[in-house]
């Protein structure tokens, strides 16, 4: 096994973060009714970033939620219990909003779906996109996203762990092969 | 946690994370739409030997905000009146496709043969058993005490629980005794010598025959029914007696420092064990406990069906 290679450090997530903000501005055409909504875990501290930069480029404050989609997953009965989250949703609620869904890494698509049928429960946004961190591809459903940090071609048999300071003390992306393989 | 058969079963840390689990979930109950796709087609079966009203609609209730079918069996009205053991019973909703069995039984240990006797795979939640244990009400008593007085975080360190009554016959008392002093809680037992069941020095608690000596530093005061139905001798003279000696009165009530809350599993016997202002009264949390008791199962139910997931057929059974 080799040791994991660093895809990205502080620095680049700053600038990925920073881009990311912009491209959602820029699409959105000023930001007027758009909500930023981070998928547990580590969605959730890249969605505060991305709202904060929002915040301070249109001088106005973008509102910024958590959604936990464990009670969503289709793996129940493969993976077994997770640990559930909070789900805060800012309290105008999603109807008639424009919703952007941040994870950290999009690999399968299960946990994008997961969320999409989370958000449905919640309300009706007028429409869903998605920014991710990486995306590794491999996608088992017809999920993309609507902006990428970084394309990242992988094998199976590698790893991508994000890892942000609010959670893992330290703001990187590792690549590792797995040990089994 | 492949079956939940006693509140023993679950150390501080699986309590503590089913309660929290439980509060993320309450959410749901607030929402337009009540309902999560989690256990969408799989079977719980609800297995009820003896009478239910708040157990058995509370984890129907559960079961359905989960997505889940539920086969609810009574045994008034089924072929148990025939004489069907409760082997054949449970082979025959396991075969139905149940893969959680919720049991009721009047006889002390019936969960525990249910889900170690190799008749069946399913998982077992233990529904109350005879005077044994009742966990998911434990469950429920300590999300609704942790709700109120420790703002719905942590455990219970340092309050000071009394439970009050008919402890002998009770399974609430016991399962709560056990899960309360897990979760770092001073419990102390108040009834009749009449009512204090053999070996009570083993468990995790004091007892007392002085109700009022009891109240004046008590953070939380559970009030337990008065099982008649159970009790085959005199155990107190008089209703009259018992109310003025272990009832929850206005005048006790009154005793009581300001922030302390009164539970009841119910159903409650009002003028017996609690009086009507009391059970009325904004300390009572009756209706709470209630709602509480959704969240809880549905904690309970994930959590049961997860582990089935985790662990081989022939793995670890607790915990």
């Amino acid at each position: 096994m080799t040791s994991p290679a660093r895809v990205f450090d502080a620095d680049d997530i700053g600038r990925v973060i920073s881009r990311i903000a912009h491209e959602i501005i820029e699409r959105s055409r000023g930001a007027q009714n758009l909500m930023i909504v981070g998928i547990h875990s580590r969605g959730v501290p890249l969605a505060q970033r991305i709202a904060e930069r929002i915040t301070v480029i249109q001088g106005a404050p973008c509102p910024v939620g958590e959604l936990d989609v464990s009670m969503y997953r289709d793996d129940v009965a493969l993976r077994g219990a997770r640990p559930v989250n909070a789900t805060h949703i800012p309290a105008h609620g999603v109807d008639g909003q424009v919703v952007v869904l941040v994870d950290d890494v999009l690999f399968s698509g299960r946990t994008v779906r997961a969320a999409l049928d989370a958000l449905n429960d919640i309300g009706r946004p007028a429409s869903v996109q998605l920014a991710v961190l990486i995306d590794r591809g491999h996608r088992e459903l017809p999920i993309r996203a609507d902006y990428v940090g970084k394309n990242l071609p992988t094998s199976l048999t590698e790893t991508v762990q994000v890892r942000v300071l609010e959670i893992d003390g330290v703001d990187d992306v590792l690549v590792e092969r797995k040990a089994s393989a | 946690m492949r079956h939940l058969l006693s509140a023993a079963d679950l150390d501080h840390q699986s309590a503590v994370r089913l309660l929290d689990r439980a509060a993320q979930l309450s959410v749901v109950s607030d929402r337009a739409v009540k309902k999560l796709p989690t256990l969408r087609g799989r079977t719980i079966a609800n297995l009820f030997f003896e009478d239910s009203t708040r157990t058995r609609l509370s984890f129907e209730a559960a079961a359905k905000r989960l997505s889940a079918d539920v086969i609810t069996f009574t045994a008034k009205g089924s072929s148990v009146s025939k004489g069907e053991s409760l082997k054949d019973t449970a082979l025959t909703l396991e075969a139905m496709g149940a893969e959680v069995i919720v049991v009721r039984h009047g006889a002390s240990g019936a969960a525990y043969r249910l889900a170690h006797s190799d008749w069946i795979s399913a998982s077992v939640v233990n529904a109350g058993d005879g005077t044994h244990e009742h966990p998911t009400q434990a469950l429920l008593d300590a999300y609704t005490i942790r709700a109120h007085l420790r703002d719905g975080l942590g455990d219970l360190t340092d309050l000071r629980i009394v439970i009050v009554g008919d402890v002998l016959h009770s399974r609430v008392a016991r399962s709560n005794v056990l899960l309360l002093s897990t979760l770092g809680a001073t419990v102390t037992l108040v009834a009749p010598p009449t009512l204090v069941p053999v070996g009570v020095s083993s468990w995790p608690c004091a007892v007392t025959y002085d109700f009022d000596e009891a109240l004046a530093d008590a953070d939380a005061v559970m009030m337990l029914r008065v099982q008649a139905e159970r009790m085959s001798a005199a155990y107190f003279p008089s209703v009259h007696e018992y109310s003025r000696s272990y009832g929850l009165t206005d005048r006790r009530a009154r005793l009581l420092s300001e922030h302390a809350i009164v539970l009841h599993p119910g159903p409650m016997n009002r003028g017996m064990e609690i009086s009507a202002d009391v059970a009325d009264s904004p300390r009572s949390v009756v209706v709470d406990q209630v709602a509480n008791g959704v969240s809880v199962r549905m904690a309970v139910l994930y959590e049961v069906f997860g582990a089935r997931a985790e662990i081989s057929p022939e793995g670890i059974s607790h915990v």
